[in-house]
């Protein structure tokens, strides 16, 4: 059921390729807009650059949580998964694993070239990478429970980052530490412990709080 | 004398109860925000390093504590609510959130003030700062998810999940000062240690603290109040206020 309900949503996303493609393409130009709006300086670049990629990370992250059940609920599939006997929680961990694959894997993959972009060393890229492999993840799981709270609300794009950006920002915070110790030449270890903490919690607790929003709001 | 405390779950007959309680808290309310000010301000010595300019903890401290004991009561509420389908919990957990964020804000504002002639800056990113602007924008996501939100069981619920899944931001913000070694010092005031405050500020704080925590139930339980009436009436089951009862034994009597 699990495998089924992934692949399912992995070929849904695949027939609508370009709205996949637009996040992906938003989270490069974002990136791109910080060194043409600020200063090329190769000094400042270095200093902005994990902030810069993590909060363009953030916002893409949040344009795709729309996608995540606004599809099902409209057609009532969702009302149908919430019916079956299978554990909704596992059908949560799947749309939110096929959500990150999605929407989050590619931009793990691009994340190196844009680190390129800012001058950064290969070991920094290396860390860059790995911080946004774990922190996104907890992004797609956080996102899930504002995207099942606000499910069906007018205006709920401008909501859903009102409610999940302020549980993003300790990801944030954590995920551009680890790649700051990169750059000044300390250990990132502890950042990135504290990312995996943070995920390992998430992975547990997050789909059943997303599991406790959608039976409220599909009522 | 035994009392039924399930009637007062009702919000028609929590309604008066709530207003016989406002004036009990809000006098004394003012009272002890005038004792505590007068302490704080004339009766603590002055400090050793920061001069007069310290006196501003005697609001900056009790509004940073109830903007978290506010929100812990609030997700509490919200959480009471949801668990035993009873709107009157839920009632007063949208009724705290606007007096919780009221002092998270000022905690946050009158830091800001602090901070600028003591140690030069308006604002600085470290751990406590930061957790507490957590806050503020917690308070604020769960005022707007519950204003986006037209049926109020639906509304009620999801503050809950809202306010719940943020809980957590309070004990980071309490532990914030161990945990990392920035701008804000470690705790003065402990359980079990002698506090190591000059007596007459420590006094003050704690008058202040008192003060807030009236001054809360008072105006919360107002806002309570306006949210009965308004739900109730929403719902078709209109509550008899006193006021109401007076016009309708005027129009009986013509």
């Amino acid at each position: 059921m699990f495998r089924w309900l992934v692949w399912r949503d992995l070929m849904l996303a695949w027939r609508r390729r370009a709205d996949v493609l637009a996040t992906l393409f938003f989270f490069i130009i974002v990136v791109s807009l910080f060194p043409l709006s600020i200063s090329p300086d190769p000094r400042l670049l270095k200093s902005i650059a994990p902030g810069v990629v993590w909060v363009a990370a953030l916002l893409a992250s949040m344009l795709s949580l729309g996608r995540l059940f606004s599809n099902d609920y409209v057609d009532g599939t969702l009302e149908q998964m919430l019916l079956t006997p299978q554990p909704l929680y596992l059908i949560v961990l799947g749309k939110v694993l096929a959500q990150w694959l999605v929407s989050e894997v590619p931009l793990v993959l691009v994340a190196p070239v844009m680190g390129i972009q800012f001058g950064l060393s290969p070991n920094t890229l290396v860390i860059l990478t790995i911080s946004l492999l774990l922190g996104t993840p907890v992004l797609s799981l956080i996102g899930s429970i504002g995207a099942a709270l606000t499910l069906g609300l007018r205006g709920s794009g401008v909501l859903v980052a009102l409610l999940v950006l302020p549980l993003y920002i300790p990801v944030m915070i954590f995920g551009a530490l680890a790649v700051d110790a990169s750059i000044s030449g300390a250990d990132p270890q502890s950042h990135l412990s504290l990312l995996g903490a943070v995920l390992a919690l998430s992975l547990v607790f997050a789909p059943w709080a997303t599991c406790a929003a959608l039976r409220i709001s599909v009522e | 004398m035994k009392i039924n405390w399930y009637k007062y779950a009702s919000p028609a007959n929590f309604y008066p109860v709530a207003g016989k309680l406002v004036p009990l808290f809000g006098i004394p309310a003012v009272l002890l925000f005038i004792l505590g000010l007068y302490v704080g301000f004339f009766v603590a010595p002055t400090d050793f390093q920061q001069g007069d300019a310290y006196r501003i903890i005697f609001i900056h401290v009790p509004a940073a504590w109830m903007g978290m004991m506010l929100y812990v009561l609030m997700a509490a509420y919200a959480g009471i609510g949801w668990a035993f389908n009873a709107r009157l919990a839920s009632m007063m957990a949208t009724a705290l959130s606007t007096t919780g964020a009221m002092f998270t804000f000022l905690s946050l504002a009158t830091g800001s003030l602090w901070g600028k002639p003591t140690w030069g800056t308006w604002w600085v990113w470290d751990a406590r700062m930061t957790s507490t602007l957590i806050l503020l924008f917690l308070y604020i996501g769960f005022i707007s998810l519950q204003a986006a939100i037209d049926d109020p069981r639906r509304a009620d619920r999801a503050g809950a999940i809202l306010a719940l899944v943020g809980v957590i931001n309070v004990p980071i913000i309490y532990f914030s000062v161990q945990w990392w070694n920035t701008l804000h010092q470690g705790a003065t005031i402990r359980l079990l240690n002698k506090p190591t405050m000059a007596p007459p500020m420590l006094a003050a704080m704690f008058i202040m603290l008192g003060a807030c925590w009236l001054y809360s139930v008072a105006v919360v339980l107002m806002r309570l109040r306006c949210i009965i009436i308004e739900r109730e009436y929403e719902a078709g089951r209109p509550v008899l206020t006193s006021a109401r009862r007076a016009q309708l034994s005027r129009m009986e009597s013509v």
